[in-house]
């Protein structure tokens, strides 16, 4: 049970409590605390009736500012909207070869560009548009579709095998999975594919697969393996492999078949901004 | 409840108080004893004095008042649309003008050279002179000096203040003060007002200002600056440098023996006390203990106990001594700008010698030339151009369809002067390169780009080599940039991964 008392030496009260005969004086709270707390107090009671403060069944309630986050997003981002709003305009307003040829309108659509293709094509392109196994280069120039200003702009808009009507479409076959060819004429085949491409490879073995090739590659792949970019058909004698120059790899290509997917971006973007991240893609891919 | 676990004493013999008392409280009413942590301020009333150092303060005054307010409203032709102001810091357009000279966010060791040379040059003059900034250049004291000025137009001369102080309130009592208060608002007001012309276009952000349109930070600054200054040189004046400003300790390690400063040179003064006229000087001092000198002091001390803390060497204790010594017909200079040295000197009978020359003023002489050596020759070498030369780093480097190698690289072309600039960004290290920048035809030679004026030019570089030009995965190269007369060259690398390559 505590007992208070006065302490002696200071004159203050002690709370009574006791620890192995240490007592706590009950000093007052200190004059500048207890101001900000009756401070705090006012200040909350002030802030209930103004800003938006305790939840109801429904809802909760509004206070009297009106105040409301989401809606100041939303005001918000309608002011960036105007702001872009010239900027926009001028994309929407010229082709593909103005904006390039205008150094002004080229650095403002890559600027815009770059923030857009960071945002959405980076995951699979890479920041700098270097590509990765299985997802196309950006930078050189090989292009296994139209790597014009235009054709770029047309891919953003379609996609590849996106399911959009339109779409950009091949398809390379799974030979050895759907059992179009024999193991053994695939390992012939993956030799050929070596040759073409200057890489090490039984020549015999190629010269047994070029019946195959012709009979079952020529048409997308060409005579001698330029490939067609009109239907995306992959140049098979330059050092550029979408899915790896090893013989292992080579050979599951042809085995499997695998055939990447790019989304349309038509009904994501606006107009200008599909036009900025092409503008973007081309300036930085070499040639074409 | 918070507790507090005091094991603080009274003094012995002191009763112990009644009721609660917390710990401050207690130091606070044993600060005159000198045992506490607080001291209670005493204020001071200035006299007002003349004479030669209170004529040289009141010509400083207005020639700093003076430089601070006009400063900001002096014009100067820039081309363009590049600002009219002589000195302005502009933090929008992130540069910083000033006359001729004109700095950009990356050359803030221009800055740090000013402020090390300012630095040492108060180093120099406290070794040489004692501490003259304190008494007559610094802010504080000359808004203080201002500031009692104004007070003394409202409220009177010191025994006119006491007087006022400790009567009860009046209607004379609350005009004067109001007055004052009000006085000194305004003053203060004009002083945060001043300073933000230094941040803004002058006339248009006076015009932006009175109507509201001027940005937040112009009017949070001028509020602050009101705030602090009505607060520093109103009401604590003394205070912040005895106990605010730094450098009152710090100047303890630039002076010696040999500085000047405000000095009592008491080996003429003691033994000092009152003198009534026509009485014998014999066997006494010439200090008549008049109290003139403690009566002006703005800092409330007493120069006859030697040189001290508190002392700003404003010297209009010297002043209001010589007023007296020149009724008593006494020579001047009872108190004087004088060195410790020399005063020691007198006192053995010796004659004063006084030595400028001494390794710390040499010190601080030598370090002044260097630093303001350096600064000056930085600024006169300044490069109208700056170039930074960025790898991209994802991918490091791309292989074309030929075998042929791709690297990219942004360069940053700053173009620090006021007209637009043409220049040439040639590529070295790999032979037989071509260099493209988006919109720029490819080109083997140098690439041309126009970098408009006062601004950075980002622009992406693609340099193709030849795989034949690259024996090693990683070649040493350089872009030379050269433009309006100068030429910088950075060095980079270019990779080509040609140690795998097939």
């Amino acid at each position: 049970m505590s007992k208070r008392e006065t302490d002696e030496i200071t004159g203050v009260e002690t709370t009574g409590h006791e620890w192995d005969g240490i007592k706590e004086l009950d000093n007052p709270l200190p004059r500048w605390w207890l101001w900000v707390f009756y401070a705090s107090v006012a200040f909350a009671l002030v802030y209930w009736v103004l800003m938006p403060a305790w939840p109801g069944i429904n809802g909760y309630t509004k206070g009297i500012r009106g105040h409301s986050d989401r809606a100041q997003v939303a005001q918000q981002l309608e002011t960036l909207r105007e702001v872009r709003g010239e900027g926009a305009a001028r994309l929407t307003n010229a082709t593909l070869q103005e904006i390039e040829a205008d150094p002004a309108l080229q650095q403002y659509a890559m600027a815009v560009g770059q923030s857009v293709f960071g945002d959405n094509c980076a995951t699979c392109h890479g920041v700098g548009g270097g590509g990765a196994k299985g997802y196309p280069n950006l930078l050189d120039d090989i292009w296994l579709w139209d790597g014009s200003l235009d054709g770029i702009h047309h891919t953003l808009q379609v996609g590849i095998r996106s399911g959009e009507p339109g779409a950009r479409f091949s398809q390379m076959p799974a030979f050895g999975r759907d059992q179009l060819l024999t193991s053994a004429q695939i390992n012939d085949l993956t030799d050929l594919v070596l040759v073409m491409s200057g890489q090490d490879g039984d020549r015999a073995a190629a010269d047994r697969a070029r019946p195959i090739y012709a009979e079952q590659c020529v048409s997308c792949h060409g005579v001698t393996g330029l490939g067609d970019p009109a239907q995306g058909a992959p140049n098979l004698t330059d050092a550029e492999w979408l899915y790896g120059d090893s013989r292992e790899e080579i050979r599951t290509q042809i085995w499997a078949g695998r055939n990447g997917v790019m989304p349309a971006w038509a009904g994501r973007f606006d107009d200008e901004t599909l036009k900025a991240l092409a503008v973007y893609v081309h300036a930085n891919a070499g040639g074409r | 409840m918070t507790v507090v676990i005091d094991r603080t004493k009274p003094p012995e013999g002191d009763p112990a108080p009644k009721g609660p008392k917390s710990a401050a409280a207690r130091a606070r009413g044993q600060g005159d004893a000198g045992g506490g942590l607080y001291k209670p301020r005493a204020q001071i009333y200035p006299k007002l004095v003349q004479g030669r150092w209170r004529n040289i303060k009141w010509l400083l005054l207005v020639l700093t008042l003076a430089v601070y307010y006009i400063t900001p409203w002096i014009r100067w032709d820039r081309p363009g649309d590049l600002p009219d102001q002589a000195v302005l810091v502009d933090f929008a357009g992130r540069r910083f003008y000033f006359f001729f000279i004109q700095l950009w966010p990356q050359e803030v060791y221009f800055i740090t050279g000013l402020l090390v040379i300012a630095a040492l040059a108060l180093f120099l003059t406290s070794a040489l002179f004692g501490r003259l900034w304190c008494g007559y250049a610094c802010p504080q004291t000359v808004w203080t000096d201002l500031y009692i000025y104004i007070e003394r137009m409202f409220e009177g001369d010191r025994n006119a203040r006491m007087k006022l102080d400790a009567a009860p309130m009046s209607v004379n009592k609350a005009w004067r003060k109001g007055g004052k208060h009000a006085t000194w608002l305004a003053v203060a007001f004009g002083t945060g007002g001043a300073w933000i012309f230094y941040f803004h276009d002058a006339p248009s952000l006076l015009r932006g200002f009175w109507i509201g349109q001027a940005p937040m930070t112009a009017y949070v600054s001028c509020a602050i600056l009101t705030f602090t200054t009505y607060i520093l040189a109103g009401t604590m004046r003394e205070q912040v440098c005895i106990y605010m400003c730094p450098w009152p300790r710090i100047q303890g390690a630039m002076l010696d023996q040999h500085s000047l400063q405000v000095t009592y040179r008491f080996d003429r003064g003691e033994p000092r006390g009152p003198h009534k006229k026509g009485a014998t000087w014999e066997g006494r001092g010439d200090c008549i203990d008049c109290n003139a000198c403690v009566v002006v002091c703005p800092m409330g001390i007493d120069i006859r106990n030697g040189s001290q803390l508190e002392c700003i060497n404003c010297g209009l204790c010297v002043d209001a001594c010589d007023e007296i010594m020149v009724k008593i017909d006494k020579p001047k200079g009872l108190i004087a700008y004088d060195t410790d040295s020399a005063v020691a000197a007198r006192a053995c009978g010796e004659t004063p010698t006084y030595k400028l020359v001494r390794p710390r003023t040499l010190y601080y002489a030598g370090a002044l030339a260097l630093v303001g050596g350096l600064t000056l020759w930085g600024l006169s070498t300044r490069s109208p151009i700056d170039v930074h030369v960025l790898r991209d780093r994802n991918p490091t480097f791309v292989r074309m369809q030929d075998g042929d190698v791709r690297n990219g690289y942004t360069l940053k072309i700053a173009n620090r002067t006021f007209e637009p600039m043409t220049a040439q960004v040639a590529f070295s290290g790999v032979t037989g390169v071509q260099i493209k920048t988006p919109g720029v035809e490819i080109t083997q030679g140098p690439a041309t780009l126009v970098v408009e004026p006062n601004q950075v030019r980002t622009v992406r570089v693609f340099v193709t080599a030849p795989r034949e030009a690259l024996p090693q995965a990683n070649m040493p190269a350089t872009f030379t940039v050269k433009a309006a007369g100068a030429t910088q060259a950075v060095e980079t690398t270019f990779l080509s991964g040609a140690a795998n390559a097939r």
